[in-house]
């Protein structure tokens, strides 16, 4: 009784919607997550400013911390003239946080845990800071890529590895939501087998020592919430990073 | 330390009056401002930086990594489509782990974020 734990992250066509040529475009799992998480995420703003009360329904309340937080972040991060991007942060900052928060219901699937997910908005977060950079400041974007006060000689050498560290951004941004999530869920999978493995061999003495593992998986699960949220933010905070060079690239 | 929404008279006689209370109102308004106003310089305590020492970590490792994989990768590219071998690959490397560096190091607030520029 193997308990494979990749098995978790594998998607599962639903039902077909088009198909183009060869390749099928199917509804699946992890689209029905995100539609889930989006319904979530306008339900739970929709209802909870409905009523708009001076003294916030718990719902409000909610609604109004999760503004008054993100906005908090972008203005400490990005200035003023970073609310501009305030509802792009705050649309990658609740969808994020949703879906990771979802993935964490047994049986249901993680989303975040597939990097496409996540190198796509990383890449989303990317191609605006580009466009918007170049956009608003023109070519005096690529200041960003020179520091001032850098003797002439060794400059070729530190924009290239500017240019570099910039590139990397939508990897380093992508990869860390991508690997916790996904190394999170693994753990607690392995854990999870471990009682049933336990079971399986020793009957009742195993069971018994699969209290050992539940205890683990109910740790386990503590934290993995604190990193649900924790990466939503981190995502969210070097959005906020990454924008504010393209408002003030340094020059 | 008086917080200037009630002045000593106020607790003699409450404000019941219009005006008296306007006053209040105006008065909690401006310590309003006072109090949202600081959370917007000050770097906010609950930064990235110190929200936990696992995430401080991630973060650190994933950069350097990015970095040189991104090194590696463009190297890689450009041996295949220009013929360089090994020379893009060995340049490339040895740049993508100098951006690496300077990516932790910018994690890190070692150096800060291109704030030197200016």
């Amino acid at each position: 009784m193997a308990v494979d734990p990749i098995e978790q992250f594998q998607i599962h066509n639903l039902f077909p919607i088009l198909k183009i040529g060869h390749t099928d475009i199917a509804f699946t799992n992890s689209a029905a997550f995100m539609l889930a998480a989006v319904a979530g995420i306008t339900a739970f703003l929709v209802i909870g400013t409905a009523k708009r009360s001076l003294v916030p329904s718990r719902l409000q309340s909610a609604a109004e911390i999760a503004y008054e937080f993100v906005a908090t972040t972008v203005r400490s991060t990005a200035g003023h003239e970073g609310m501009r991007f305030f509802p792009f942060v705050f649309t990658i900052f609740m969808f994020v946080l949703t879906l990771n928060i979802f993935g964490l219901v047994p049986y249901a699937f993680t989303v975040t845990s597939h990097i496409i997910i996540t190198a796509a908005l990383a890449i989303t977060v990317f191609l605006t800071v580009l466009i918007y950079g170049l956009y608003r400041h023109g070519l005096h974007f690529f200041n960003l890529f020179v520091p001032k006060g850098v003797p002439v000689y060794i400059l070729p050498l530190i924009v290239a590895i500017e240019i570099l560290s910039f590139v990397s951004r939508p990897i380093s941004h992508s990869v860390r939501l991508f690997a916790n999530m996904l190394a999170g869920h693994i753990t607690l999978q392995v854990f999870a087998s471990f009682i049933i493995l336990m079971g399986g061999a020793m009957g009742a003495i195993g069971w018994a020592g699969g209290a050992l593992p539940f205890a683990m998986i109910v740790v386990l699960m503590a934290l993995e919430a604190l990193v649900a949220f924790l990466q939503a933010y981190v995502f969210a905070i070097l959005t906020c990073i990454y924008l504010n060079d393209a408002i003030h690239p340094g020059h | 330390m008086a917080d200037g929404t009630r002045g000593a008279g106020d607790r003699k006689e409450p404000p019941d009056d219009e005006a008296a209370l306007s006053a209040r109102l105006r008065r909690l308004g401006q310590r309003l401002d006072n109090a949202g106003r600081p959370s917007e310089n000050v770097t906010d305590p609950r930064s990235a930086a110190k929200a936990s020492a696992y995430a401080r970590g991630f973060r650190m490792s994933t950069e350097l990594v990015a970095g040189v994989v991104v090194g590696a990768l463009i190297g890689w590219l450009l041996d295949r489509w220009l013929g360089l071998s090994p020379w893009g690959l060995i340049v490339f490397l040895l740049l993508g782990f100098a951006a690496g560096v300077l990516n932790v190091m910018r994690a890190a607030g070692v150096v800060r974020e291109r704030d030197l520029n200016d």
